[in-house]
């Protein structure tokens, strides 16, 4: 990028929200995800909606692209920079603008941390249920772009599920609006369904809506410990199938709970091969008598201990504890290649059987969490990025455990998205026509591929005039 | 930008690749981190931090003054290490940066080399110390000050030199080594054996704190043993890059406290405590002192933490304040101590505690941070201030010096009317019931 292109950048925004020392552009190089590193030509921080549209006209201009990004907390890579590119931050964009009591809903600008809302409406007794693991540090947008979830899915659903609307800026600079405060809306294609898991590279999100519901007011927190990874998991299939549905059941190995515990100090059993963390919420005394149903279950399944945690302090300590769990795992290896395959429940216990499987034929080892309860399991695999021969045998457990969760139904990621890290898989779960179909949408939203590209899917190169050929093949009219 | 890693003979100052890539660059420290929360740049988080200290280290880039800048700006306060689930000792990882820093700017520094003239010559030495802290004394307590603070004299010179000088904590009428004799003992027969480390800082200007401490250990039934050879624990410098100096003076102390007298060490300064308990590690690769420096540190225990652990030989005696808790960063993000103090404080009859917003996060004291960084420092100070101020308390308990003088400062700065006393000193009150008399139970 010429010093030139980078003037006219930083007039748009101002010197003071313009940054292109090596040391910045190093700093903003990566996300959370494992391996990928690209570093960008500069990073910025826009003030108004008018200046992120003047950036995406000039990036059409001069072709360069531009890479959208909130707290770099994702797990796909959507905020890692592409080459020649511009980053632009929206962390400061960090107000509440408005929480409707009358409609249950909030405004919120996209940098508005997860766990910063959650708390300013349930103060009023309200409830914004997607927690993900990294909810005290990601942003309200870059749930939304990644459709994120999180561990009260199994109850409450995912972010889409909350999203009411949004406002974003086109890669041609324009203001869309979609959604508002109706609960009901057919009117035309539902874009704004359509804009959330977009990853960035439909537009560039500057404000949102989203559906808030009453808090529960009584919950109980119940944890089961296991002998063998089965048993738990024939009891998160008995739970289900029990019609009760808790607000979480979250699964974790013997080596996940062993990091945890290194990190928490709070009595997790080390010597327990599974343990189970489940939530059962809502109103009245339902809740109690859904709690001690479940545990009969567990119990029937050869939990070795089942108890109840009354505390809602030590009962938040154990949830955050789960949280914590796919960073805790570093304790062990430096490189942590963390994944979301999801199967439909009913197989949950083939999957962690196949995870198992793919450490052992790969030679390489799990860590193996998730939410059980949706069938979204979180197989990390411990390893050493600086350790390739390893990193490619990595790579084939993974690739088996896809082809293994594709086979049973499932898909490559529940809640992370696709971004660089899951690309190479995307088509063995839309199909040839699904995956086309995001293409021509891109292609043409997006006309000269500035924003984001390379994420989700690559564009197939354009070829003007004869296609290069291999010799020895059969050529039409030859 | 004179050096880069791998040209120059400072490249083992810095952890290897190992210790480096421990950090999976979550971001879950980004939320506790103060100095992110405050420019929102990546390069002021630890995260962010650790990139670049790994890539210094690796020679992919030189270190410039961006480097320097952030690696200062940096609190130490280790809030970061307390939310990173990976374990990383980031703390560790800035402190060698520091080193790496110094060395590589000193010849053209002259802030380097006064910083490192203070940190050795004075802090380090017990009666240099005493002697500019005689000249504070009097200072601090002349006209002259009253008169140079009427007509701003120090504003002349810079408006910092006249922000510092009301810093200075207010040095004690005595020094409390000259009180403390080599062996205390209680009224009771001597449960424990404890040594005192009386510290730096703490001797000149928390004179009394020291007293107290003496005095509630020896409630709780322990024999007191403060040798006179103790000196400085280091800590200052280790966290300004000189880990030579603190090393030498680690062993120092090594010397002075005789092992076979004592079975705990008590340490009522949070930054001391956590250093000492250090020195195992700082000193792992010397031949000479590794194995002691080992034992010496099991045997260190905050002053908060021993007492918790143990059961008063005096009765608490009732008293009648509403008082909060301020957590020093050395003593619950470094030393992992939250509740010890807080049911300490909760086990005084009478006394109300009430939790703040931000208890833990740092108050820019911070070393000597709210010293080279007056600006920052005053940043994070406000914040602290208010936080207080929202419940309203007449008292805030410290266990620490250096929040306590900046606590002080604070409130007095933005006229909250609060007195700010150390955990011991509270302690001792209700122990000897000689509590301040408007706090006093009537019961």
């Amino acid at each position: 990028m010429t010093n030139a292109l980078k003037e006219k950048i930083k007039n748009i925004v101002g010197p003071k929200n313009f940054f292109d020392s090596e040391e910045d552009r190093l700093c903003y190089s990566f996300d959370a995800t494992p391996v990928y590193q690209q570093l960008p030509e500069a990073v910025v921080f826009p003030e108004s909606e008018e200046q992120i549209s003047q950036i995406l006209r000039l990036a059409n201009h001069e072709l360069f692209n531009v890479v959208p990004r909130g707290a770099g907390t994702g797990l796909s890579g959507g905020a890692i920079p592409v080459e020649n590119c511009v980053v632009i931050v929206m962390t400061k964009w960090n107000k509440i603008l408005e929480i409707d009591n009358n409609n249950l809903t909030a405004t919120v600008q996209p940098g508005v941390v997860t766990a910063v809302l959650q708390n300013e409406v349930e103060k009023i007794g309200l409830f914004y249920p997607p927690d993900p693991g990294s909810m005290n540090v990601c942003t309200i947008g870059g749930n939304v772009a990644n459709n994120a979830g999180g561990l009260r899915g199994l109850k409450y659903g995912v972010t889409k599920n909350y999203v009411l609307g949004t406002e974003m800026i086109l890669p041609n600079g324009d203001l869309l609006k979609t959604g508002g405060k109706n609960m009901k809306d057919t009117a035309g294609y539902n874009l704004r369904d359509f804009i959330v898991g977009s990853e960035g590279t439909l537009g560039i999100i500057t404000k949102i809506l989203l559906r808030l519901i009453p808090k529960p007011t009584e919950s109980v927190t119940i944890l089961a410990y296991f002998d063998k990874l089965t048993f738990s998991a024939k009891a998160v299939s008995n739970i289900i199938a029990s019609h009760i549905t808790p607000s979480m059941m979250e699964f974790l190995d013997n080596t996940t709970i062993n990091c945890v515990e290194d990190f928490t100090h709070i009595g997790l059993p080390r010597n327990s091969e599974a343990i189970l963390l489940i939530e059962v919420d809502g109103r009245g005394s339902i809740v109690f008598e859904d709690s001690e149903i479940i545990k009969n279950i567990l119990k029937k399944n050869n939990a070795s201990f089942v108890k109840t945690e009354a505390d809602l302090t030590e009962a938040l300590k154990l949830k955050s504890a789960r949280r914590s769990a796919f960073s805790a795992l570093a304790r062990r290896r430096p490189t942590t290649i963390l994944e979301d395959a999801t199967v439909p429940r009913s197989e949950l216990p083939v999957m962690i059987e196949k995870v198992t499987e793919a450490g052992r034929k790969f030679n390489v080892t799990f860590g193996n969490f998730g939410h059980a309860g949706d069938g979204n399991l979180h197989p990390t695999c411990l390893t050493d990025e600086r350790d390739k021969n390893e990193m490619e045998r990595a790579h084939k457990a993974f690739d088996f455990i896809f082809n293994e969760a594709i086979k049973l139904g499932g898909t490559i990621t529940g809640e992370h998205g696709t971004g660089l890290a899951k690309k190479q898989f995307l088509e063995k779960v839309t199909g040839i026509p699904g995956l086309e179909m995001m293409k021509k949408i891109k292609s043409v939203i997006d006309e000269n591929n500035i924003l984001n590209p390379g994420k989700i899917f690559s564009l197939s190169p354009r070829c003007e005039g004869t296609l290069p050929h291999n010799i020895r093949q059969f050529i039409p009219g030859k | 930008m004179p050096y880069s890693a791998s040209t120059n003979i400072f490249s083992d100052i810095l952890p290897s690749d190992d210790v480096l890539s421990q950090c999976i660059h979550c971001g879950m420290c980004l939320s506790a981190c103060p100095t992110y929360e405050l420019t929102k740049l990546e390069r002021s988080s630890p995260r962010g931090r650790i990139k670049m200290i790994r890539s210094v280290a690796n020679a992919e880039i030189p270190v410039s003054n961006i480097f320097a800048e952030e690696m200062n700006f940096c609190l130490d306060c280790q809030a970061c290490e307390t939310a990173c689930p990976a374990g990383v000792r980031y703390g560790k990882l800035v402190e060698a940066a520091r080193v790496f820093v110094d060395e590589t700017f000193r010849k053209n520094s002259l802030k380097v080399r006064i910083k490192r003239f203070l940190l050795r010559r004075i802090l380090a030495d017990k009666n240099n110390l005493k002697l500019v802290s005689r000249v504070l004394r009097i200072y601090q307590r002349s006209f002259i000050k009253n008169i140079f603070e009427i007509f701003g004299v120090l504003r002349i010179f810079s408006r910092h030199l006249s922000e510092i000088s009301k810093l200075a904590p207010k040095i004690s009428g005595f020094f409390s080594d000259e009180k403390i004799s080599l062996f205390s003992f209680p009224d009771a027969e001597v449960k424990y054996k404890t040594a005192f480390h009386f510290g730096c800082v703490m001797n000149v200007a928390f004179a009394e704190v020291n007293l107290d401490t003496i005095e509630v250990l020896k409630a709780y039934a322990c024999e007191v043993y403060t040798p006179s050879e103790q000196v400085c624990c280091g800590s200052l410098h280790a966290h300004n890059g000189d880990i030579d100096f603190a090393k030498k003076l680690a062993g120092k102390n090594i010397d002075a406290f005789k092992q076979e007298k004592f079975e705990y060490l008590i340490s009522n300064s949070a930054g001391c405590g956590a250093f000492m308990k250090d020195y195992g590690y700082l000193l792992k690769d010397d031949a000479e002192y590794s194995e002691r420096a080992e034992m010496f540190s099991a045997k260190v225990k905050d002053v908060t933490e021993f007492l918790y652990a143990k059961n008063p030989a005096r009765k608490l005696m009732p008293v009648s304040v509403t008082a909060v808790y301020q957590d020093a960063c050395h003593l619950v993000h470094s030393q992992k101590i939250k509740n010890e103090p807080r049911e300490l404080l909760k086990s005084i009859p009478g006394l109300i505690l009430k939790e703040t917003e931000g208890a833990d996060v740092c108050c820019g004291s911070a070393g000597i941070y709210n010293v080279s960084r007056i600006e920052d420092s005053l940043h994070f100070l406000k914040r602290k201030v208010e936080n207080i101020n929202k419940v309203k308390p007449s008292l805030v308990i410290i266990s620490n010096p250096g929040c306590l003088s900046q606590i002080a400062f604070g409130t007095e700065k933005l006229d909250h009317k609060v007195e700010v006393m150390h955990l011991v000193s509270v302690l001792r009150g209700s122990l000897y019931n000689d509590f301040s008399q408007k706090w006093k139970s009537s019961i």
